[in-house]
């Protein structure tokens, strides 16, 4: 993350005297600020909307649980601590507000009032840890079933099957169970009757080919008109963030390659990234260059499934199948590099797993050169396509304002003009050192959110070109002790290496207590992992910040007035992956 | 009673011949489409999967007719019957070949517009009596569309009409002795190749179903042999509008060196590919969009047609 150049702490404390308690220091430097909970919606208020190039995008909300940690490092005295990540896109930096929270089942002022988006995030984290936010429109589950008991990021609850006894559902809890999932429209402030019609309410899933998974949206219909709708998440929730809990830093890797399951290693990145910062791990330069190659190809791997399937909820049939042939060609090379596919979790916190295999230079090369004339032809065959343009163009669209508003980032950012890319914005893993284009677009609707992400195809080929041409030489995993596995050829020469490799390969690598953040740009926006570490074998809490999360929080509002068509549009547009977006 | 004995043969010969080939072109449509998206489609039953048909008619026969308790159940039976007898009948007044022909009624162009309108009855009840939210918006969709794609249809074949001075499908084919109607009544070929894939609506107008949105819309809680006659029906439907396309615009049965009703096939079979072609390359435009298409573009293109295609013919006498 960036430094701060202008001490914004400072400024908060001139500002609101008494209301902040103290500052953090964190690994990442983002600044950290601790405000009187009382004061906290204030200072929110102001670093959004009081001071110049304002904190205006509310990039994530989040709480932990404080009871069992132990190195809190002279932070306050908090039970639970509700965090909340700000973003400044004038200013290219970051804050982090933190309000200590007392008691079993504490509650807080809800920030809906500022940002739209806090929507979303207060609920998860009054479903995960119990946190009331007063005020808040709709407080209730959001990724657990309305009947579950308990809120499971609390560090009390359990987090194995074996540890609450075995499963059952007789008929009468299974009807139980059925009827909680009944939709209530006064429940969501909706009305059954227009001024001269009554509405239909529609259920669109959980099972629909067009939601790409298992989503379920509630719409009130008036004809196929679009009046409002409400979303209901979480049929996907595996419990990522609690598990992160569980497994050691090192075994946690696989389970980070299917939160967005179409990402791929893009997905390893930005947790290997925060690990390595909070271990204080340089990355080789070869390391780093396989690194940026494969996350490329994942982002065209990524693309190319949204291409085709953007198409097919338009109503085309064809294209899907030739973009999953053009996929089928990086899951080869993917293959030949790492032995995996989809989900190769092929980086390591400290490098990558193996060296690039003899021939990967042949199979990228072809591959250069056999997608850019399948992309022209695409563009021929959908993007020009007249009935797609009729279907997409003006349907869907926000503004500037709206898209940080809402939390908006990557691609469905770029599409209303903004020019912000994490890989130029804020670069790691060595992407200052390549030649690429950000490719943007004017009007933020659904056509100019598909051509912007046509066109990073071909930057990212641009940049796996580059790869390829300059595949530096040398190690491709870190000495650091903490790189996990560590390089095995050494562990045979003196004791003392040996031990760390059987420490780190059967307990997993210590890792220094702190708090660490990293934010990349993944193929669907800014994926961001916020890491806390106790001093132990696993994390003490991680948080995974999802594009698609806040992306699909804001269908309902650009899809009323539409109709059931658009949505299907705007769903394809969106680039959302289930996984990603329940975690 | 030999021609008693005749009739029955050639009644039998349309019935069996239509049929088959609608029941063929499930194993076509599913070929072609796996040609054109560098697939391979059905290739594993039989010489090139033809068997494939025979497999699904055996599993569409086999599985549960189920009726869903809340469906009204009388009309939820009869309207995938409707949609088949509908289409099946038109096939009577089609001329194959100059003696290949159920009968030649002398209002069969009218015959072939009325039952297709019947057509839509089948839709509509079907989406109306499943008492589905999706079956529903289908039902009201395709109501609306093939109500205001008839209009267009009709208007299209007037000039047809004007052409050739008789509503006889057979004398139609012969008044194209010299020139196909494809030529003079050009847009009319177009407003009806338009309007014919609306009326069967097959995709980029298949907005009774709607995979993508309504889950198959109006059949969406059909199965076994209901889903299979409207199945059957569609490709019927392809078939019928194609063979229509060969007789109105392009001289039917007519042709050098080969016998007429290889003609009529191989023109036929051209347009079916066509349809199926269609239905590989485009993306579904929105409901309203079909609409305005309909009642902006192809009514006035219609109209023009028939008052160009009157004039010429008032000024030659």
């Amino acid at each position: 993350m960036r430094v701060a150049e202008t001490n914004i702490a400072d400024e908060l404390k001139k500002v609101f005297a008494g209301g902040v308690i103290a500052c953090q220091q964190t690994v990442d430097r983002v600044p950290t600020v601790w405000v009187d909970p009382e004061r906290a919606a204030d200072v929110l208020r102001y670093l959004r909307s009081g001071i110049e190039s304002p904190y205006s995008l509310l990039f994530d909300l989040t709480a932990v649980d404080e009871r069992i940690r132990k190195y809190r490092g002279g932070q306050p005295d908090a039970d639970f601590t509700v965090v909340y990540h700000l973003m400044s896109l004038g200013r290219n930096e970051d804050i982090r507000i933190k309000t200590g929270l007392k008691g079993d089942y504490p509650s807080t002022h809800s920030v809906t009032g500022i940002w739209p988006n806090a929507d979303w995030y207060e609920r998860e984290a009054w479903d995960m840890f119990g946190i009331t936010f007063e005020g808040h429109p709709h407080l209730r589950r959001i990724l657990m079933p309305p009947t579950w008991e308990g809120h499971p990021l609390r560090k009390e609850h359990p987090a194995r099957a074996t540890e609450i006894g075995p499963f059952r559902l007789p008929a009468a809890r299974e009807e139980e169970e059925q009827k909680a999932l009944r939709f209530r429209p006064e429940e969501w402030g909706m009305k059954r009757h227009g001024e001269d019609t009554d509405f239909m309410f529609l259920n669109l899933g959980p099972q629909h080919p067009g939601t790409h998974g298992l989503l379920r949206i509630i719409l009130e219909l008036d004809g196929e008109e679009i009046v409002d709708s409400v979303l209901d998440i979480g049929y996907h929730h595996r419990g990522a963030e609690k598990m992160a809990e569980r497994q050691s830093w090192h075994t946690f890797i696989p389970y980070t390659d299917r939160i967005d399951y179409l990402g791929g290693v893009l997905n390893n990145m930005p947790y290997v990234l925060a690990v390595e910062q909070l271990a204080g791990i340089e990355v080789p330069e070869k390391a780093q260059v396989i690194r940026v190659m494969m996350c490329e190809l994942f982002r065209i791997a990524s693309h190319l499934v949204w291409y085709g399937t953007f198409a097919q909820d338009v109503g085309a049939l064809s294209p899907v199948f030739y973009m999953f042939t053009d996929r089928e060609k990086v899951f080869q090379i993917v293959e030949a590099v790492s032995g995996g596919r989809m989900h190769p979790s092929w980086f390591r916190i400290g490098g990558v797993a193996h060296d690039l295999p003899v021939g990967w230079d042949r199979l990228v090369g072809e591959f250069l050169d056999y997608l850019p004339p399948r992309l022209d032809e695409y563009d021929g065959m959908v993007m020009k396509n007249s009935i797609l343009r009729a279907r997409t163009k003006g349907i869907g669209s926000y503004t500037l304002q709206e898209a940080v508003d809402w939390g908006v980032t990557g691609p469905g950012l770029r599409a209303c003009g903004l020019e912000w890319d994490f890989r130029k914005k804020r670069p790691y893993s060595g992407y200052e050192l390549f030649e690429f284009d950000v490719p943007t677009a004017v009007h933020g609707d659904c056509y100019d959110r598909a051509l912007v992400r046509v066109e990073e195809m071909r930057q990212s080929l641009r940049i796996i070109g580059q790869c390829l041409k300059n595949m530096p030489e040398g190690p491709y995993k870190s000495d650091h002790p903490l790189a996990t596995p560590p390089r095995k050829e050494r562990t045979m020469h003196d004791i003392e290496t040996l031990i760390t490799h059987f420490l780190n390969v059967s307990w997993g690598p210590v890792i220094p207590a702190g708090e660490s953040s990293f934010a990349i740009e993944a193929a669907k926006g800014c994926n961001g992992y916020y890491l806390i570490g106790d001093g132990g074998t696993t994390s003490y809490r991680t948080r995974i910040r999802t594009p698609s999360f806040t992306h699909l929080q804001m269908v309902p509002h650009i899809s009323r007035g539409l109709m059931i068509a658009d949505l299907m549009a705007i769903l394809g547009s969106i680039d959302f992956v289930l996984a990603d977006v329940d975690r | 009673m030999s021609g008693m004995i005749e009739k029955l043969l050639i009644v039998g010969i349309v019935l069996g011949g239509a049929l088959f080939i609608a029941s063929g072109l499930i194993w076509l449509e599913r070929r072609l489409l796996g040609l054109w998206q560098d697939r391979y489609g059905p290739n594993r039953v039989g010489p090139f999967g033809t068997f494939q048909v025979v497999a699904d008619m055996i599993k569409v026969f086999t599985k549960e007719d189920w009726v869903p308790p809340f469906a009204d159940k009388a009309v939820f039976v009869i309207a995938p019957a409707v949609i088949v007898a509908t289409i099946l009948m038109p096939f009577a007044v089609i001329p194959f070949a100059p003696a290949l022909q159920v009968i030649d009624l002398n209002v069969g162009l009218l015959f072939f517009l009325a039952m297709s309108a019947l057509g839509v009855y089948s839709v509509t009840l079907a989406g109306w009596s499943s008492a589905s939210k999706y079956s529903l918006l289908g039902g009201l969709r395709a109501a609306a569309q093939m109500l205001s794609y008839e209009v267009f249809m009709g208007l299209s074949l007037v000039g047809v009409v004007l052409l050739s001075g008789s509503f006889s499908l057979g004398r139609i084919v012969e008044a194209q002795q010299g020139l196909w109607f494809c030529i003079p009544q050009f847009f009319g070929l177009v407003v009806f190749v338009i309007a014919g894939v609306a009326e069967t609506h097959r995709l980029p107008f298949d907005l009774p179903e709607a995979e993508s949105e309504l889950v198959a819309g109006f059949h969406s809680e059909y199965s076994g042999m209901k889903f299979g006659m409207f199945f059957v029906g569609e490709y019927l439907g392809v078939t019928l509008i194609s063979a229509m396309i060969t007789t109105l615009f392009f001289g039917g049965w007519m042709g050098p060196f080969l016998p007429p009703a290889v003609w009529f096939l191989i023109k036929t079979f051209f347009f079916i590919c066509f349809f199926i072609l269609l239905r590989a390359s485009l993306p579904r435009p929105r409901y309203d969009q079909l609409m305005a298409l309909g009642w902006k573009v192809m009514l006035p293109l219609s109209l023009m047609n028939i008052v160009i295609t009157g004039g010429i013919l008032l000024a030659r006498g």
